[in-house]
């Protein structure tokens, strides 16, 4: 089997997890910036954190073979801010060049705060003038309908922007057609306790098809696992569906996608 | 809350999509494969509410509404996933003015209860 896992937090996981993941037959991890589990202080406390995204954590994966891309933004849990994002913002450019980066995100909203949707819209705005790649965080719980609801007004909002171009991250029964009926790609996140099980994930998979969708684990230091995409192609087994089905899904499409951006390329053997 | 009924509609539609059109092979018996895990999350369902109960917090308004969810599982149509979590969401459609902090509790708590 081959996969691209195309949402892990890999600055959060230990090397084991590295070893895991190419056993299982990973040919590339990406990983979007996202929150350290505490606010950082300073502007300079993030350009910490993009260098670890797109010069340390390659060079980890690379141990093992294994490409890893990275996305930069500010995540929505720290956008509260303003003054600090602003000045987060004006640094995100210099790192979206560096040779690994595919685009902006993980950006969204958390808790639909009026903060929160000033600096998804500048995002916006930096990933829509340099024809950037999206990928959107949405919500939890509660939050995730209305959230939702907010970025997709945001993204459409911008004429810069082409849904075929941006990926709407963490969709469950209740915002997969929001998303994907605008146009845009959406992701599935598998998780033990939140988000979506691998049954669910196939579930809106059978109902809502094959196209303009992918699976992620999404891992980081809270309850997940880096090996739920490969679980999930056990539960694709199990109901029947043919080895092109489940290829096209957890290989093709993040490949697709993410092969908008240049950048993104793969050893000719995975071709 | 209405449109999200209606999208439901859709994917009450698709409930009638045969098995090929999902991309199901003919002979796979899915209550087979799920029955005993939907079975034990039943029973801990259950299992929560009643100790809940014991201790006296059946109150607590993620407890009341997950309840009301519940009740989703007991109707006929399908889209019992999308109704389960519309029952559960903030319904409402304007920012907040500031973050009440990182967190999400599940459930959504009205203001105006």
């Amino acid at each position: 089997m081959r996969y691209i896992e195309p949402h892990a937090h890999m600055v959060s996981r230990t090397t084991d997890d590295y070893e895991k993941l190419v056993t299982a037959g990973c040919k590339a991890v990406c990983e979007p910036a996202f929150w350290a589990g505490f606010d950082r202080g300073s502007v300079e406390g993030f350009r910490d954190y993009y260098m670890q995204l797109t010069v340390y954590e390659p060079a980890r994966a690379a141990k093992f073979g294994l490409p890893h891309y990275s996305w930069i933004c500010l995540n929505p849990k720290e956008a509260e801010d303003l003054s600090l994002a602003k000045d987060v913002l004006e640094i995100i450019p210099e790192f979206l060049d560096k040779p690994n980066v595919l685009g902006v995100g993980e950006i969204g909203l958390n808790k639909n705060s009026k903060n929160e949707l000033e600096v998804l819209e500048r995002h916006i705005e930096i990933a829509a003038d340099r024809d950037e790649l999206i990928l959107v965080h949405t919500p939890h719980l509660e939050d995730k309908l209305k959230g939702t609801k907010l970025i997709v007004d945001a993204l459409l909002n911008n004429p810069k922007v082409r849904p075929e171009r941006v990926i709407i991250d963490h969709v469950e029964e209740h915002t997969v057609r929001l998303a994907k009926e605008k146009g845009f790609w959406v992701g599935m996140t598998l998780y033990p306790e939140s988000k979506c099980t691998p049954a669910r994930a196939v579930d809106m998979l059978e109902l809502y098809g094959m196209d303009r969708i992918w699976m992620n684990c999404a891992c980081d230091w809270g309850i997940s696992d880096p090996l739920a995409v490969p679980k999930a192609v056990v539960e694709m087994r199990k109901r029947g569906h043919a080895q092109d089905v489940i290829d096209k899904v957890v290989y093709q499409n993040p490949y697709e996608f993410m092969s908008q951006s240049p950048k993104f390329k793969l050893g000719i053997e995975y071709e | 809350m209405e449109s999200e009924m209606k999208k439901s509609m859709v994917a009450k539609e698709a409930s009638g999509m045969g098995k090929k059109e999902q991309g199901i092979m003919e002979d796979v018996n899915l209550v087979n494969l799920g029955f005993m895990d939907a079975r034990i999350k039943a029973i801990d369902i259950a299992a929560f509410l009643d100790r809940v109960q014991r201790a006296g917090q059946e109150g607590d308004y993620r407890v009341v509404e997950l309840r009301k969810a519940l009740a989703c599982l007991l109707e006929g149509e399908h889209g019992r996933a999308e109704r389960v979590l519309l029952s559960l969401s903030d319904p409402t459609l304007e920012p907040i003015p500031a973050a009440p902090g990182k967190g999400a509790a599940g459930a959504w708590l009205n203001p105006g209860n």
